[in-house]
């Protein structure tokens, strides 16, 4: 039996150090097993998150080699086998322990963007909707929120601009109810102020890292670009709206 | 006090170890490299049309090379300015509509803001990025709001240039077809290829609606879109092909026109 | 003595996933302020790996389709043994729960007619499953996790709870810690609904993630409620078993559905050896007819492979048995055949799972799958109408809770449930909390809790909490899987009392600051429990029937055909009996018939 040698990072938010284990491999092992072996059988304080271990719920991030990845859908093997692979935490939200850190202001933005709102609120009539219509929306609602968009985010990485910047994750929601055929809210205001689409400058590395292939920056972030372009920057379209009197 | 981890601070610290620098590296040399050739066609006023070119105008005059014209110089029109002793270069006055597409493009912005601005370099890598970043919120990057109106101009260009192909059939005696046709016809078709998968023209033409199935013209305009976004799933392949396309065709030209290489007329009629 | 933070609602809520922010919104829409504690993030619970579909007659394709012929599946593929007015109430309720899931933001694929396309699975007689793609649990989670958060409701992520707290029999709230720090956290409440899951992880071949301990099932027994069925565990046919990183993860039921086809080691396609006389007449008698199905489902019946889930888990272990397994010792599922476009389009993930994780593309070489542990039928036996359980001011509803499966769920039918059943837990418990007001908690019972919680870190015990989940899992793999005899579970449950009276020497190294170990140390003593009630509840029914198959006992018997197994907590022991299984009235008997 093989056997691969872990470079993973031990600490807290008063600072830690990386240690490296070795680890036996087998067939089709990806970095999560190779954390789970060190748990059970060298250090059951090494802290890390996971739930379906099936690159379906988004919980173990971690920055592998020093790309934000999914450790359960990353295999050992795509790396040179004579070299440690480096296991770190997130490095854009605050560290927790070991390779948890802390992403909860990701659910705290996610409170400010209103849900679905229909016409005909209230009634339990079946909503009609064709499949053409529902496809793009369709694309972004397969995020799983991994928040390893938010992580490569530049904009948030290197310029912590959590303040005014809410980031790919929330832009793809934001496009997935922008988009909605039966959705009556106008959300441009908030994508022009609170939620920042012009801060984005995509260089789409949220795209490159989405593990469930979403085209962020082509299909939703720069959509909603133009449709803000539309709303207040296009003088044309300003001039039109005001000719034929719609606001 | 919450505390994110980092070995440490400064532009292109990563802990990568795949060779990201060499995208972004490959992608400022080949931009440089078309600046530089770029500026120096711009202001070289010469060697841009046979007929009007030193070298050539003997072999247009004899109805052996057509009228053959460079993109970085269509349409033609001439200007008698100086300035300050220069006779300026009618291309000066033409760049700016093309330029201004490819500077605004939303490929382009990923490609100059990674490899110029470094913001990021390459994903996962520290770049320029400060605490202060505002993006493309503030002046100059706001403008890039208009790409639309960049992609008009374009939109209008790949005309002018398809009509540059038929031009360049015509001879001082009659009608033939060169390399230099073709030359022009690839120049032209890359351009429209680049050109008509433009991420504002995709939201123009059907991705600002939000019900495709809700009247014959959405239906319509949904057939559009997803041409348009056959394109632009492309747009990068074509922004790259385009640009070289734009520079070999205009190089053609100056071949031809200098006198270094003879277009080859295939048939005349 | 201890510090800790207590936290007051009207009603609190265990676990987030579907069930759970199905009844918290529920609640919250009674008027209660409303606390949902889950183990991990928001949005991660086990709802969100479901494929395949939520099941509801809405009859969007299929319009001889109706609750009455929802009602009977239901029943026939639980054997009989569910509570037949929480099947009814199911059946009803599900077409209006999908479609307020609808009208939340759920998006659904859609019919030509832009209704919600449904599509076909094992045991439900027409197309019956509202699904987008192969991610349905994800659409359905995300659409509630937004929902609930629009209403108002606190959540507190990564609070791992381990005891409920009681006042009088009646529970007021409950114990447990966070683990970021282990800091110990209090919450007070008026109701508390139990939403918290199954139990897979104490086998070694599960689709389950370690969340999947049973603490909620566990800490209700220990604090005095009933268990009932807890011997039905349900083997997912498919589970991924080559290579080993990937053993255990599911291929969703959706592949079958879509025209896969099981065959052996030596290329037959065996479902057709092992079709069940209950089940003849509605299946497929020639691979002909079963490819013709495919394409036209209303003059075909449909291929054996969609028979229910025990059915077709025990013909894949009978063929491994029998000398004719795959390479690796499963069975082959085959989609190649139905061309690579459609594959990509219909079952993307699992596409791409199978290229990344398995190296197998899965549009020209068949998969191998074996049984996998995906679901608990049994848990906390929950009223149909209000999810109440014998505990006043405890509810229970989805995987926890049982009466609806019987002895074996079929698919499609969790993802409803959580639904239909996680909005009547929820009012049910808001209704409750308004009419009684605050109860008091007990500071004895949470000292003697963070005692029990703490004793790992101290101490001179040398166990280690993985070791004996290791053992744990082994043991239940070969004792009380998917075939069982006397034999194996009495050695099992040897195995158990050992495991057990180790588990009292745990020591684990570290602080509670998010310390895996320290977690491991309490969720292995909640599976010891709930591996000692499975067993003992597995040698009480003396039957083969669902997902209980007993070799020494490989038919049905007919007081096993009316009577439910009942496990409670008595002088600190497990205690076994049976309840006789309600009768349905004549009117619903007739429907069982065919």
């Amino acid at each position: 039996m093989s056997k691969i040698t872990l470079s993973v990072y031990r600490g807290d938010a008063n600072g830690g150090e990386m240690k490296t284990y070795t680890v036996d491999t087998f067939p089709g092992m990806v970095v999560l097993d190779a954390i789970h072996q060190i748990q059970a059988e060298q250090d059951g304080t090494l802290a890390c998150r996971w739930n379906c271990k099936a690159a379906k719920c988004g919980s173990c991030s971690a920055e592998v080699n020093g790309m934000p990845k999914l450790m359960c859908k990353t295999r050992v093997d795509d790396y040179p086998a004579d070299q440690p692979i480096v296991v770190h935490p997130l490095r854009t939200f605050p560290i927790v322990k070991d390779l948890v850190a802390d992403v909860s202001w990701n659910f705290e933005v996610s409170k400010s963007i209103p849900i679905l709102k229909l016409a005909d609120d209230g009634s339990a009539e079946p909503l009609r909707m064709q499949q053409v219509d529902v496809d793009r929306i369709q694309e972004f609602r397969k995020c799983i929120e991994c928040f390893l968009c938010q992580t490569v985010c530049h904009v948030l990485r290197d310029g912590d601009r959590k303040d005014i910047f809410f980031g790919p994750r929330q832009m793809v929601r934001l496009a997935s109810l922008e988009m909605h055929p039966l959705d009556v809210l106008d959300r441009r205001p908030m994508l022009r102020e609170t939620a920042g689409v012009g801060i984005c400058n995509i260089t789409k590395c949220c795209t490159e890292v989405c593990p469930e292939h979403i085209h962020i920056t082509d299909n939703a972030i720069i959509p909603l670009k133009e449709r803000v372009a539309d709303t207040y920057f296009d003088p044309v379209q300003k001039v039109l709206r005001w000719v034929g009197g719609r606001k | 006090m919450a505390t994110t981890i980092r070995d440490s601070r400064g532009s292109g610290k990563t802990a990568r170890r795949d060779a990201w620098w060499l995208q972004p590296l490959l992608t400022a040399t080949v931009l440089t490299a078309f600046i530089i050739y770029a500026t120096f066609r711009t202001f070289e006023n010469d060697n841009f049309l046979p007929e009007l070119s030193r070298n050539a105008s003997a072999l247009w005059e004899s109805g052996r090379v057509g009228h053959l014209l460079s993109p970085f110089y269509s349409p033609l029109f001439l200007v008698d300015w100086q300035v300050m002793g220069y006779h300026v270069s009618p291309a000066i006055l033409i760049l700016p509509f093309p330029l201004s597409f490819r500077l605004t493009c939303y490929y382009y912005r990923k490609a100059y803001y990674r490899s110029f601005f470094m913001a990021p370099p390459a994903c996962a890598v520290q770049g320029t990025t400060k605490k202060t970043y505002r993006g493309e919120q503030v002046f100059p990057f706001v403008i890039q709001n208009l790409h639309r109106f960049a992609f008009y101009a374009a939109f209008i260009f790949i005309f002018i240039l398809a009509y540059d192909v038929v031009l360049s059939m015509k001879y001082v005696d009659g009608w033939g077809i060169s390399l230099g046709t073709f030359v022009l016809l690839l120049n032209v078709l890359l351009l429209a290829g680049y050109t008509l998968g433009c991420h504002s023209l995709r939201h123009l033409v059907g991705g600002k609606l939000n019900c495709y199935s809700c009247s014959l013209a959405a239906k319509t305009r949904h057939g559009l879109w997803k041409k348009v976004t056959f394109l632009n799933e492309r747009h990068a392949l074509y922004a790259w092909v385009s640009l070289f396309g734009v520079a070999l065709a205009d190089l053609y030209v100056r071949f031809v026109c200098a006198g270094v290489i003879t277009d080859w007329v295939l048939v005349k009629f | 003595m201890p510090q800790y933070d207590t936290f007051e609602h009207d009603v609190l809520i265990v676990g987030a996933g579907g069930a759970g922010l199905r009844a918290a919104i529920g609640a919250v829409e009674k008027g209660c302020s409303v606390c949902v504690v889950t183990k991990s993030l928001l949005g991660k619970a086990h709802t969100v790996m479901a494929e395949g579909g939520a099941a509801a007659a809405l009859g969007n394709f299929d319009n001889q389709d109706g609750w009455k012929v929802h009602f009977r599946d239901t029943m026939r593929g639980g054997k009989f043994l569910n509570n037949w007015r929480t099947v009814q109430i199911f059946a009803m309720e599900a077409p209006e729960r999908i479609l307020e899931l609808e009208r939340y933001g759920a998006v659904f694929d859609r019919t030509p007619e832009g209704l919600i396309s449904q599509r076909a699975f094992g045991g439900h007689r027409y197309r019956r499953l509202a699904h987008v793609g192969d991610r349905t649990g994800l659409e359905l989670i995300r659409t509630l996790q937004d929902k609930a958060v629009s209403v108002g409701i606190d959540v507190q992520m990564e609070v791992t709870l381990t005891r409920l707290l009681t006042d009088g029999g009646r529970v007021t709230g409950a114990v447990g810690y966070r683990r970021e720090d282990g800091s110990i956290v209090v919450f007070r409440a008026k109701a508390v609904v139990l939403c918290s899951g199954g139990w897979g992880r104490m086998f070694r071949f599960t689709s389950n993630s370690w969340e999947s301990t049973g603490d909620g099932a566990v800490m209700a027994y220990e604090a005095g409620a009933e268990l009932q069925d807890m011997e039905m565990v349900q083997f997912h046919p498919t589970g991924m078993i080559w290579p080993p990183g990937v053993r255990g993860v599911l291929v969703t039921e959706g592949v079958r559905g879509d025209g896969g086809v099981l065959k052996n080691g030596a290329g037959e396609r065996f479902m057709f050896n092992h079709v069940p006389e209950f089940y003849r007449a509605e299946t497929a008698e020639t691979p002909e007819e079963a490819l013709r199905w495919v394409n036209d489902k209303v003059n075909n019946r449909r291929p054996p492979e969609l028979l229910p889930r025990d059915v077709v888990a025990r013909a894949i272990y009978k063929e491994v048995e029998a000398g004719r397994g795959s390479e690796h010792g499963g069975a082959y599922l085959d989609v190649s055949h139905m061309g690579a476009e459609y594959i990509k389009r219909k079952l993307p993930s699992m596409y791409d799972q199978f290229l990344h994780l398995g190296d197998v593309d899965i549009t020209k070489q068949p998969m191998e799958v074996y049984p996998t542990v995906h679901y608990t039928m049994g848990g906390v036996p929950a009223e149909p109408e209000s999810c109440a359980t014998s505990l006043p001011g405890l509810y229970a509803a989805g995987e926890c809770a049982c009466g609806l499966h019987g002895a074996n769920r079929l698919g499609g039918n969790s993802l409803t449930d959580l639904l239909v059943f996680g909005k009547r837990a929820g009012e049910a418990a808001g209704d409750f909390a308004i009419a009684e007001g605050p109860g008091s908690i007990s500071e004895a019972e949470i000292q003697e809790e963070v005692e029990t919680l703490m004793k790992p870190l101290g101490g001179s015990g040398g166990e280690n909490p993985y070791q004996i989940h290791a053992e744990l899992q082994e043991q239940m793999q070969s004792g009380a899987m998917i075939a069982r005899t006397e034999e194996g579970l009495r050695q099992t449950l040897d195995k158990i009392h050992e495991l057990q009276r180790r588990a009292e020497d745990i020591r684990v190294p570290g602080d509670t600051k998010f310390n895996p170990g320290w977690h491991a140390a309490r969720d292995v003593k909640n599976m010891l429990v709930s591996s000692e009630i499975i067993v003992l509840s597995a040698l009480e029914r003396k039957e083969s029937r669902g997902a209980q198959w007993r070799l020494d006992y490989p038919n049905e018997d007919a007081y096993w055909a009316r009577n439910n197994v009942i496990a409670k907590k008595i002088d600190g022991k497990v205690s076994i009996s049976h309840r006789e299984v309600p009768e349905p009235p004549s009117e619903l008997k007739e429907l069982l018939q065919d």
